[in-house]
């Protein structure tokens, strides 16, 4: 038995959430081997090899890899998958776009944004925005699982020598192309993987009103979120928005400002440590999930929290 | 150009969902049922392109037990001309559903297939890509935008890092995200014309696909609650609390 992992990469680094799902791998079987598919990513090869979790690196490259389209990935996946018994990635959009084509084409059911190990054949996984947790067997001899990031600890990024070992890239799939990629670059810490994540909901009322969650997350050093409502007003881009549709975070703690608490955004931030709501509506479903709820406005308590803030002599970073 | 919109019927998504006493599952009698709401923006996006003068006809079809009917009624109510329902029993996998739908395209011979990118139900996002693999078509997962250039749709996806531009020949499968368009609702009038609008029931099995499902549901449980908080009267001690008490700043 040995799992094969797909790297979630950007060609110069690996992508967080596949130490993650390195972790889950392992917990699957020991014997885990990555398959690194690429442009020009021969440092990505390196790392990935000095994780002690990994036993070996299989390394494709080839131009038409540079995007990971799924269909350009799925085929070298299938083909490589022949010796193993469990295809595993990150339930992140990565993941969730790749995994499904690589599944039907091995004809196999897939086990979705899995949050525990049970053994190699059962699993863990959160159902109805998270509203259910499903135990879940799969009867298929390879299994296809993608894991939620946030569920599993980051693996060791040292002490491994694992071999690299070159693999044939298959053909190009012409009938869909990559044209562009508009990432929004910040300083701050990617929202999946802060430790603290302030997010702000319709309450903010517009886009210039984030400069109040701004300025308290360029003080606590944490990603910024937002529920749906707030980027479906156009206050924020849609990389920031937290929920069963967007990003699920599991911070040590989440300050949730002006958010009502919908059943689609509590899915996303329920499991984080410890929960601050601050809202003028002392009714919002929002408080059953906070550990400190603070009924107010928040814009006083916002200019008030960041004072009380400026007033610490220290804060974690 | 021809679309067909694949839909699925869901407890609505304003419903608290409970899990059964037993561990078998989650409470779905009497409670209400919808549409899957990505699933909305699939066909409105398609009655869009209709309106637009860009397809000639919108086929919605749906896989699931007699009563998800209403589901492929209410895209026919919004602007889709005919429907099919394939009537199963049970829980019908993402694999299975794209089968059943790899049979239909293959009969219908759509240019395009639309769905929502998730079902809100079992939350897997696998159905389109599924599809896209079984007919060895393009995929566009997750759209919040559609272009239509003669035989090639640009499609904007979104993804972790912002958002991603994409270029896919027809026929294509699209998996559309709640910020694709704003789902129009049905009037009347076109809800009591929709009743009149054709729709072909078929089972699974006259298509020849086992639905069996392959990953067994050992059992359902409910997530762990959290303990109740505190309502704190100010901001001094809501950081005090933070800073002293839970030690997470």
């Amino acid at each position: 038995m040995s799992v094969l992992l797909i790297a979630e990469h950007n060609n110069k680094e690996v992508r967080p959430f596949t130490l993650n799902a390195i972790t889950a791998a392992s917990q699957i079987d020991p014997d885990v081997h990555v398959l690194l598919i690429g442009n020009n990513c021969e440092n990505v090869a390196k790392s990935l090899s000095e994780m002690s979790a990994v036993k070996k690196v299989l390394h494709a490259e080839a131009a038409h890899y540079e995007n990971y389209l799924a269909e350009n990935f799925a085929p070298l996946v299938v083909k490589v998958s022949e010796n193993y018994t469990h295809i595993v990635s990150s339930a992140n959009t990565f993941g969730k776009n790749l995994m499904p084509r690589i599944a039907a084409h091995l004809d196999t059911s897939q086990v979705s944004d899995i949050i525990k190990v049970i053994s190699p054949d059962t699993f863990l996984r959160p159902i109805y925005a998270g509203n259910a947790f499903a135990t879940v067997k799969s009867s298929d001899t390879k299994k296809c699982v993608t894991i939620r990031p946030t569920s599993f600890d980051p693996c060791e990024t040292s002490g491994g020598s694992a071999p690299i070992e070159k693999i044939e890239p298959t053909e190009e799939f012409t009938s869909s192309k990559f044209i562009k990629r508009e990432e929004v670059k910040s300083d701050r810490p990617e929202l999946g993987t802060a430790r603290v994540v302030v997010s702000g909901g319709r309450g903010m009322q517009n886009g210039e009103n984030f400069k109040l969650i701004t300025d308290i997350a360029d003080k606590l050093n944490a990603a910024i979120g937002a529920s749906r409502a707030a980027v479906d007003a156009g206050y924020i881009s849609n990389e920031h928005q937290v929920g069963q549709t967007g990003k699920v975070v599991v911070p040590d703690l989440y300050i949730a400002v002006g958010i009502s608490g919908a059943i689609q955004h509590l899915a996303g931030m329920k499991e984080s440590k410890i929960i601050v709501a601050i809202n003028k509506d002392g009714e919002a479903p929002i408080f059953s999930v906070a550990d400190y709820g603070l009924e107010a406005d928040l814009f006083e308590a916002l200019p008030q929290f960041l004072e009380e803030l400026n007033k610490l002599n220290s804060i974690q970073k | 150009m021809k679309i067909l919109v694949a839909v699925k019927r869901v407890i609505d998504y304003n419903v608290q969902v409970r899990v059964k006493e037993d561990g078998s599952g989650v409470v779905t009698e009497n409670v209400k049922m919808s549409s899957n709401p990505p699933d909305d923006n699939a066909v409105e996006e398609a009655v869009k392109i209709k309106e637009a003068g860009k397809a000639t006809e919108i086929v919605a079809i749906t896989v699931g037990e007699e009563k998800s009917q209403e589901t492929v009624r209410k895209a026919l109510a919004v602007g889709a001309d005919r429907g099919i329902l394939i009537k199963t029993e049970g829980t019908v996998e993402p694999l299975a559903v794209a089968k059943v739908l790899q049979k239909i395209v293959d009969k219908e011979k759509p240019d395009l297939v639309f769905m929502g990118k998730q079902a809100i139900d079992d939350d897997c996002n696998q159905t389109g890509q599924m599809l896209s693999a079984l007919l060895n078509w393009p995929q566009a997962t997750f759209a919040s935008k559609i272009e239509i250039k003669d035989k090639v749709l640009e499609v904007t996806r979104e993804i972790d890092e912002g958002l991603e531009t994409i270029e896919v020949n027809v026929p294509a499968i699209v998996t559309c995200d709640l910020r694709l368009n704003e789902p129009r609702y049905a009037s009347l009038p076109n809800i009591m014309k929709a009743k009149k609008k054709p729709l072909e029931i078929l089972t699974a099995s006259d298509l020849g696909i086992d639905t069996t499902p392959r990953v067994q549901q050992i059992k359902v449980e409910e997530p762990p609650k959290r303990k109740a908080g505190i309502k704190v009267a100010s901001v001094a001690e809501l950081v005090s609390k933070l800073k002293n008490e839970a030690k997470v700043i």
